[in-house]
């Protein structure tokens, strides 16, 4: 039996009324000590029988590809293949793509898309004989650059923004610029292949695997049913590893073809070119609004790019529509063509750059309305979604707002810039809203309930945000079980298939599956108590109805029970608008000297229903704040202008904030319910905390020296370039 | 990475022949040569290591102080001589890379650090360095962290080190073994070559020269400061550094050396800026004028435009506080 749920209204939440009383509580990490420790296995960690190692190789220009010494790097000592099959993939799939995206290996669309898989005994032998290879490529670099092409697509008009603009008492007009920017997870892309007869079974670093093994299913031309992957760990994903990659493609076309396993790991050179970036933008921002700063007409129209037959582009002004009021309204992306490496999702696709833009501008309006920044927002909250008309499910914003200032002290800030300096540093704060569209996808999960505990099963991915430990308390807390008799088992295409980690959909789709599986079982109990489900309470262990009170163990009676649940996002997503909201505040430092720019502490606020368990959301907010400052400062993937090549592709030329750059973050839950986000009433968190962070650095530089900059990063030398 | 032979010397003149054949490497702290081997930028046929040679001592010399070749980066600016009389080069150490790289890191192998030049990182496009006559990409491409000084039409490669900066405004001179088991020493500005048609040779060493250490006279100036501009708190090359090591009497600069990163193709030093300085009463408008002096030597590329205006300020900061 399976209980299934369509989440078309809002839910009854019974989770407050169960007695456990883990449910979103600082739980550990079940896994936390196999991770620090090194006893988790990541999917290059473990090697069956007889592996060889393959090492992808780049094409080095644009076009037709011809290799020039492939009998001679063939004969190379330990070298058992060079394989330049047509089944190889252009770059990774887009998320929840489910089939595979471009392939091929004679053409290359970018600089760095990989063109052949080496083989050899040792990896030593086959990144030697990969960089031995001679390529050659004979076309010219098509355009690289967003202004060299007709970009596609047309914005959302409402009303019409050019007499509000123009009637309006406050107006404004700006650009602002962001950059490329990679996911960069501490894991690279990295696969193990192996067949036994026509099945292949494929260990690999992925964040979606019902999605992933169709992509590689069809990216091979074979049975989906006769792929099983494994993801038991995975280091990191900010989107990066949503789809199939190239690693896992190549690894089992090699593993078919010399008929042993194969891993391949891609060099950290080839991460940045291979998996999906985040596109450079280009946002026009358009603001109208009265002598008050109530907002009559709004304007984001932002120029993205990617490459041909990509489906993706990104969404930046996802939050846009519905952030805040104004009837006046022009609105939507358009996608440049280019012959860069492929963009993609990354950490709130969307939102991250979208929010992070919109929210500097709002910082602008506010100066020159002559409002303090918080009140701007405060009267610009539409009481329902401005551009489809949809009630809001919750509105967590004024209480962000509110909350968020007080706690951060935003009350004393000084209302004009350049107002507080310690030596050559200006001192000032900046604040910026945060939104997050949320959704829910679909997902199964098992339960099995034996006398020794519950054991959760799914192929959900843990991708460091948590899974492990959410899923614990979830089924613990429905069935009546301390967190150490709950076994959760995750990442493997044999369980039941889960949502996947992504769009920070994970948590509360998947999570609503286990907690419909466990009341599958609740039912099951209670009829074994003779009582209605409702009337059931489960605690450590033990049954208790009304006056009777048993031991599970006995109402199993050395049998077990197993509950099936299945959940799937419906009406409730469609007729209502759901979102995440929050509020950031920063306070920095930069220096008159040199431009540079230190955050000195950073606050965020967030509402976003149920919070499950608040040490792993709480460290999802400090990555996301993180990931702020770093797009605020730091953060910049330099694309060659002659040939669109990724040229700073390693970790020390490719900037992300260090623990240096972190001052410490304090992060704030509301406590709030969401009844229309599912049994559960938990909204996702993952990706919130990034979106609008790196504004409120961005403005807080203006506080603190007067210098508003609109391309980001503000690296010193543009920051310099205001105060000269 | 290429195959190689791995020797692992048991003295100097040991290390020293073992390197005189044309392809050799020596091994310090392996910091840079790794890397730059697992990208095939470098690959040595031999590589001989040197890290147990014993030329680690950091020892008196008169005023002066001996820094072995093989003191750790993090060593070195921990000792309590060098902070207390030459800070200047303990607070460059200290600005670079991060502590578990200075852990590592050597005194030698730090002056020879290759440029973190993309363009020679990248074996996919030409670089004159790397191969030498192929071409230059970085002229006319991303050039955000290239040199304005001391540049040529084959390289614009920036020189990367902080240590090395400091070493330069202190008079250090750099000792050298040669394979035949002659000593040699140099002086900074003559250890290191301008790129001219040849960016591939970066020093005056010759296969098989081991260098065994640095020496550092008596400081000449009591107020001694390394200021680096970087793109982010930590683990960062130099856009802009400076180093200065400046002497007043009676109001006046007795002495100054200045040195500065993120500007040169080798750790830079103009005698002209210190020679205007040296002698003069410090002032906004001298300053100015040594900027000038300077920096009007320098080409910028589009993308490092920005390192004169920066630099500017960060050296009239620097003079402001040093002669203070
Ligand atoms: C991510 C990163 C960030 C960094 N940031 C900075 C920074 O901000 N500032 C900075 O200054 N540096 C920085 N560095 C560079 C670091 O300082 C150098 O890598 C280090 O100093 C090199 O020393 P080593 O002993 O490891 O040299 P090795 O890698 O062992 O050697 C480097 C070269 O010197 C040669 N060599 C070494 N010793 C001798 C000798 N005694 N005689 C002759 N030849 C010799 C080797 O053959 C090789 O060619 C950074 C490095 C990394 C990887």
């Amino acid at each position: 039996m399976t209980l299934d749920l369509k989440v078309d209204g809002q839910s009854e939440d019974r989770a407050e009324t169960y007695a456990q009383g883990i449910l979103g509580t600082p739980e550990d990490r079940p896994d936390g000590h196999a991770k620090v420790s090194g006893a988790a296995t990541y999917a290059a960690d473990d090697l069956p029988e007889g592996c060889v190692f393959g090492m992808l190789v780049r094409a080095p220009g644009h076009g037709g590809v011809t290799v020039l010494n492939e009998d001679e790097v063939r004969g190379t000592a330990g070298v058992l293949a060079v394989i330049r099959d047509p089944r190889m993939i252009r770059n990774a799939a887009q998320g929840t793509a489910n089939a595979a995206p471009v392939q091929g290996v004679d053409q290359a669309d970018y600089i760095g898309q990989p063109v052949a898989l080496v083989v050899a005994e040792t990896a030593e032998a086959a990144q030697h004989a990969a960089q031995s290879l001679r390529l050659r490529t004979d076309g010219e670099a098509g355009p690289v650059n967003p202004d060299d092409v007709e970009a596609e697509g047309e914005p959302d008009t409402m009303g019409d923004l050019d007499a509000a603009m123009a009637d309006a008492a406050h107006a404004l007009d700006v650009v602002y610029t962001t950059p490329s920017m990679t996911s960069a997870p501490m894991e690279p892309h990295a696969a193990v292949a192996w067949w036994e007869g026509d099945r292949l079974t494929v260990r690999s670093a992925l964040q979606m695997l019902k999605y992933n093994r169709n992509e590689l299913a069809d990216s091979l031309g074979i049975d989906p049913e006769h792929v099983r992957l494994l993801a038991p760990f995975v280091g990191g994903g900010f989107g990066s590893k949503l789809g199939i990659s190239a690693d896992a493609v190549a690894a089992a076309i090699a593993a078919q073809e010399l008929g042993r396993p194969v891993r391949v790991v891609q060099h950290r050179r080839q991460v940045f070119e291979t998996v999906t970036r985040r596109s450079e933008t280009r946002q026009r921002i358009r603001l109208a609004a009265d002598d008050r700063g109530r907002l009559t007409g709004i304007g984001h129209e932002s120029l993205v790019s990617n490459l041909p037959d990509e489906a993706f582009s990104e969404p930046v002004s996802q939050a846009t529509y519905f952030a805040y009021a104004g009837a006046h309204r022009v609105i939507g992306e358009r996608l440049a063509r280019l012959n860069r490496p492929a963009s993609g999702s990354v950490r709130a696709p969307g939102e991250a750059v979208g929010v992070t833009t919109f929210e500097c501008a709002m910082d602008e309006l506010a100066s020159e309305v002559g409002i303090d920044p918080v009140e701007l927002r405060l009267r610009n909250i539409p009481d329902k979604d401005p551009h489809s008309g949809l009630p809001f499910s919750s509105h967590t914003l004024a209480r962000s707002l509110n909350e968020g200032a007080a706690r951060f002290g935003w009350a004393d800030r000084p209302s004009s810039p350049r107002a507080r300096r310690e030596g050559e540093w200006w001192i000032g704060t900046g604040m910026a809203a945060a939104f997050r569209v949320n959704m829910m996808l679909e997902a199964e999960a098992r339960i099995t309930l034996t006398p020794d505990g519950a054991v959760v099963e799914t192929d959900m991915t843990d991708i460091g945000t948590g899974t492990y430990a959410i899923l614990t308390q979830i089924a613990g807390e429905a069935l009546g079980l301390p967190v150490d008799r709950v076994d959760v088992r995750l990442g493997d295409t044999t369980y039941p298939p889960g949502s996947g980690s992504g769009g920070s959909f994970g948590a509360a789709t998947t999570g609503n599956a286990v907690w419909l599986a466990a009341q599958e079982i609740r039912q099951a109990i209670a009829q074994r108590m003779n009582c209605a489900e409702s009337d059931l309470t489960l605690k450590d262990g033990t049954a208790i109805c009304g006056n009777t009170s048993r031991a599970v163990v006995e109402l199993l009676d050395g049998a077990s029970l197993e509950g099936h649940g299945h959940v799937t996002g419906g009406k409730a997503f469609q007729d209502v608008r759901q979102s995440t909201f929050g509020a950031h505040f920063a306070e920095v430092a930069v220096s008159d000297v040199t431009g540079e720019v230190r955050v000195r502490r950073m606050h965020g606020t967030f509402g976003a229903g149920r919070i499950l368990n608040e040490k792993t959301a709480r460290s999802q907010c400090h990555g996301g704040m993180t990931w702020g400052i770093g797009m605020a400062l730091t953060e910049n993937m330099v694309h060659d202008r002659r040939d669109g090549h990724i040229v700073n592709r390693d970790f020390a030329e490719y900037h992300m904030a260090v623990n240096a750059d972190v001052p410490p973050l304090d992060v704030h839950f509301l406590d709030e319910r969401d009844p229309w986000a599912g049994p559960l009433q938990a909204k996702g968190i993952g990706e919130l905390g990034i979106c609008g962070a790196g504004a409120a650095v961005i403005n807080a530089i203006h506080h603190a020296c007067g210098v508003r900059v609109r391309d980001l990063p503000a690296t010193p030398d543009r920051v310099l370039a205001g105060l000269e | 990475m290429r195959p190689f032979d791995y020797i692992r010397a048991e003295d100097p003149a040991a290390a020293r022949s073992a390197a005189a054949g044309s392809n050799a490497a020596f091994l310090s702290g392996g910091t840079n040569l790794l890397d730059l081997m697992k990208l095939e930028v470098m690959a040595p046929d031999t590589v001989v290591d040197i890290s147990r040679l014993g030329l680690d001592a950091i020892e008196d010399d008169g005023d002066g102080l001996r820094i072995g070749a093989t003191a750790t980066n993090s060593d070195l600016a921990a000792d309590m001589r060098v902070r207390k009389h030459w800070p200047v080069l303990s607070r460059a150490l200290l600005a670079g890379a991060s502590g578990q790289l200075r852990n590592k890191a050597t005194t030698g192998g730090n002056l020879l650090q290759r440029t973190r030049c993309p363009y020679f990182y990248d074996t996919d496009t030409p670089c004159n360095k790397r191969t030498p006559g192929e071409g230059c990409s970085a002229i006319g491409g991303e050039t955000r962290n290239h040199a304005i000084l001391g540049t040529s039409d084959h390289c614009i490669a920036l020189h990367p080190s902080d240590m090395a900066v400091a070493l330069r405004a202190l008079d250090t001179t750099v000792e050298v073994e040669a394979a035949d088991g002659t000593s040699k020493s140099y002086e900074m500005d003559d250890f290191y070559r301008l790129p001219g048609d040849t960016p591939h040779r970066e020093t005056v060493l010759e296969a098989g020269d081991l260098i065994t250490g640095v020496r550092l006279p008596a400081p000449k100036g009591d107020r001694q400061i390394y200021r680096k501009v970087r793109d982010r708190a930590s683990y960062a090359f130099a856009l802009v550094s400076v180093a200065a090591v400046i002497r007043m009497e009676n109001g006046r600069i007795a002495h100054a050396a200045l040195a500065f990163g993120g500007l040169g193709t080798k750790p830079w030093r103009d005698p002209d800026f210190d020679t205007l300085l040296t002698g003069e009463a410090p002032s906004r408008a001298l300053f100015d004028e040594a900027a000038d002096v300077l920096l009007g030597r320098a080409v910028s590329h589009g993308g490092d435009d920005f390192k004169i205006p920066m630099a500017r300020r960060v050296l009239r900061a620097v003079l402001e506080e040093a002669t203070q």
